[in-house]
């Protein structure tokens, strides 16, 4: 009897370990960060790009639509795949996109805009990437959508697909 | 000639309080970086790290400890931004539970056999 009970707790054991390493073959190696945890806008101050001047986060947030967050950077090639689609996103009414502008030089960025299209409402220079950090991005390019109550509700890392866009309008639909 | 001496030994003794605060925040950062995980090149600290992401996060490490914020609030905004991952050492949660108390309940249960068999023996 008590021979039968040590085994069992063996097995047990042992489908325990199975099931915890098992689990753990399947969980990618790269750290996939949570992407649909609702958060707050950060309170940030950031440097306009067409002009010196400062601008407060909630001054930049200040209207009752959505809000998307792109980070991009002239140099950061994923973000050339992804712009024809933010170009599309700025058609719609019902959002405006902010743009990130990361880690960039002046001139290349501008070069970039009047290259492929300007569809940002405002651009914001992160020239130290600081302020991605306070949006809790740590790489280029991510996108982040905001909701009429400024909560961060969706995070999209990489670059934005066709099939992210058609989420994007039904959420602000 | 007394009052510039007084001046001269005023201005050592700030000059050295700002040296050695300089010193005890620097050990801080350190201390802070080594701690914190590097998303881009994984199993890395941001310590020895050259990434991006890195650098972003020692220079924003670097203005909290000069804004005044204790390890422990620098720790909670990064756990805010980046989840418990990017902490090297973990904290006691509920996710975290299985992790911090199965060695323990390892070695008690292990504890347990060895002292078994020892009064086995004994009573032989």
């Amino acid at each position: 009897m008590k021979n039968k009970f040590s085994l069992f707790i063996i097995i047990i054991f042992l489908i325990f370990c199975f099931v915890v390493f098992y689990k753990g073959l399947n969980n990618p190696n790269s750290y996939t960060p949570k992407v649909n945890e609702k958060k707050n806008i950060p309170n940030f101050k950031a440097k306009d790009f067409n002009s010196d001047n400062y601008f407060n986060s909630d001054k930049i947030f200040e209207e009752e639509i959505f809000y998307i967050v792109n980070i991009w950077a002239s140099w950061c090639v994923p973000c050339r795949a992804e712009h024809p689609l933010l170009m599309q996103l700025s058609n719609n009414q019902s959002i405006k996109i902010i743009g990130l502008n990361y880690k960039d030089n002046f001139n290349n960025a501008k070069k970039f805009i009047d290259d492929f299209g300007n569809p940002y409402s405002r651009i914001l220079i992160d020239k130290d990437g600081t302020l991605g950090v306070e949006f809790g991005a740590y790489g280029v390019p991510e996108t982040f959508l905001i909701d009429k109550n400024k909560y961060i509700i969706k995070k999209f890392v990489g670059p934005i697909n066709q099939e992210i866009v058609n989420e994007i309008k039904l959420i602000i639909k | 000639m007394k009052i510039l001496k007084i001046f001269i030994v005023l201005f050592l003794f700030t000059s050295f309080l700002e040296l050695r605060s300089d010193e005890i925040n620097d050990v801080l950062k350190n201390k802070i970086l080594k701690n914190i995980r590097c998303l881009i090149c994984q199993g890395q600290s941001v310590y020895d790290s050259e990434s991006e992401f890195a650098s972003s996060i020692k220079l924003i490490v670097n203005r909290k400890i000069n804004d005044g914020l204790k390890e422990k609030q620098i720790y909670q905004f990064l756990r805010e931004k980046y989840g418990d991952w990017v902490i090297f050492d973990p904290q006691l949660n509920k996710n975290t539970y299985v992790l911090w108390l199965l060695p323990l309940l390892l070695f008690l249960a292990g504890g347990l056999i060895i002292q078994k068999k020892i009064q086995k023996k004994n009573e032989k």
